[in-house]
């Protein structure tokens, strides 16, 4: 809003009273957020690239890693839930620049019906996500850790994954989960996994058609293909090492925790620093697409009510509309580093 | 003032047709990784990943282009958030990935196993 006099200006581009970048003060304002919000996006992302050329022979591979989508449970599908939730909000984008477009137009009902998809298009979205982290955190198959810190996984004769929950034997142990009411008011301890490494070895020994995985990513090279400890029938060229049978059973012998699903400290897919990465950035993500639905709301609301009819001007409409792109920016760049790269 | 108030609903689809259709693409590319674009290197990254981040960036155009109407902006508003970003992130990921490559050398290469 023009409140400041514009007498004195004439010739003065940034002397004051009006607008040398020919946006207003709000949107102007709303693009320096979003260059900062970007910044620290990319610190994030950089951050996760500084760590996973880190460990770059060790990172899990994503497309092991991501594999759920609704109804189609034990049928393993990269990519596919989450090249969904890119459309969702693709297409959200585009009601939202719609609704700028009608404001434009200053079509009050056409602004309400495309911001009330938009923030459809933003719920869906978080709850997918939601159900993303539901699957990461329960984890599928299950792993082992060792004493030097490496994971290892189970597969099959043909290099299948294999759950702890198929083989793992049941021995007479029994080891009761400490809560607070068992013990004094502040013990209590994480969840116990399900199976203890003393079952799994017991498992892994009953089955020999069995093998581990383990977390480095295996290159062809003339050394590597004469080394005697992997399994050079399952290994295939960039995916994970495949052991041979002795060298499996030498290795679970130094196991010392039984790792199911994810958390802040250890996951099963492999690198640590992996799940934190994957629980900030994509939270922090979502964090965001959770604002941005509250605040188009608020905007939603303010249409109906006719406050932006009465400015004769939507802009507050593309003010959001702004950071609702941007939401969906970002999320363009961490559908790459995470899913695809 | 910077955009006419015109309706460009047309614009809107096509883009959404072109980000639709790229990250068809992508995802295309992710799950059946072809194996001339994955086992070829170009400056130690495989061309898949090259397509990705080439990909990822024409979409990044389109959306700030024109769904955040930065086309329509002056000059001068474009620059100054654009080049800042730029600059900045291409500095960052050259030095922390440079960094990260380093560490890893150091640690494959030392004589303390530190995973295993």
């Amino acid at each position: 809003m023009e409140t400041v006099t514009t007498e004195n200006s004439v010739g003065k581009t940034w002397g004051g009273g009006n607008e040398p970048m020919g946006a207003s003060y709000g949107k102007l304002m709303m693009w320096f957020f979003i260059v900062s919000d970007a910044l620290t996006f990319s610190g994030f992302l950089a951050a996760y690239g500084f760590s996973r050329f880190k460990f770059i022979e060790t990172w899990p591979l994503a497309d092991e890693v991501f594999t759920h989508v609704p109804f189609m449970h034990g049928n393993p599908q990269p990519m596919l839930y989450v090249a969904f939730m890119t459309f969702i909000l693709i297409f959200s984008s585009v009601t939202m620049v719609l609704a700028v477009d009608a404001g434009h137009q200053m079509k009050k009902d056409k602004v309400a019906v495309y911001l009330f998809l938009t923030i459809i298009g933003g719920l869906i979205f978080v709850g997918s996500q939601a159900w993303e982290w539901k699957n990461f955190i329960k984890g599928e198959y299950g792993a082992v850790e060792t004493k030097g810190g490496s994971l290892l996984q189970f597969v099959d004769k043909d290099g299948k994954r294999v759950a702890l929950a198929e083989f793992a034997a049941t021995l007479p142990e029994e080891r009761e989960q400490l809560t607070r009411n068992k013990g004094r008011w502040f013990m209590d301890e994480a969840t116990l996994p399900e199976y203890s490494v003393a079952e799994v070895q017991a498992g892994f020994k009953a089955h020999p058609d069995l093998f581990i995985r383990t977390e480095t990513i295996y290159e062809d090279s003339p050394a590597s293909e004469k080394d005697s400890k992997i399994n050079h029938e399952l290994t295939k060229h960039k995916h994970k090492t495949i052991l041979t049978r002795s060298e499996s059973e030498l290795r679970l012998t130094q196991a010392s925790l039984v790792v199911e699903g994810a958390n802040l400290t250890r996951n099963e897919y492999g690198s640590k620093l992996f799940a934190d990465f994957f629980f900030f950035i994509t939270g922090f993500h979502g964090f965001h697409v959770f604002s941005g639905v509250v605040i188009n709301c608020i905007i939603f609301f303010n249409v109906i009510l006719g406050t932006y009819e009465k400015r004769r001007s939507y802009e507050m409409v593309e003010k959001v509309g702004l950071y609702w792109h941007f939401v969906d920016l970002v999320w363009v760049f961490v559908f790459t580093v995470f899913y695809l790269v | 003032m910077s955009h006419e108030h015109v309706s460009n609903t047309k614009r809107i689809w096509t883009v959404f047709g072109i980000l639709s259709v790229i990250t068809i693409v992508e995802v295309f590319f992710g799950i059946t990784k072809p194996e001339f674009l994955h086992m070829n290197n170009f400056l130690s990254m495989n061309l898949l990943n090259w397509l990705f981040i080439i990909l990822t960036l024409v979409k990044a155009y389109y959306i700030v282009y024109a769904f955040m109407h930065m086309e329509g902006e002056k000059s001068v508003l474009r620059y100054a958030v654009i080049l800042p970003l730029i600059f900045l992130v291409i500095y960052l990921l050259f030095i922390l990935l440079t960094e990260g490559n380093y560490v890893f050398e150091v640690f494959k290469n030392s004589t303390i196993k530190w995973n295993f």
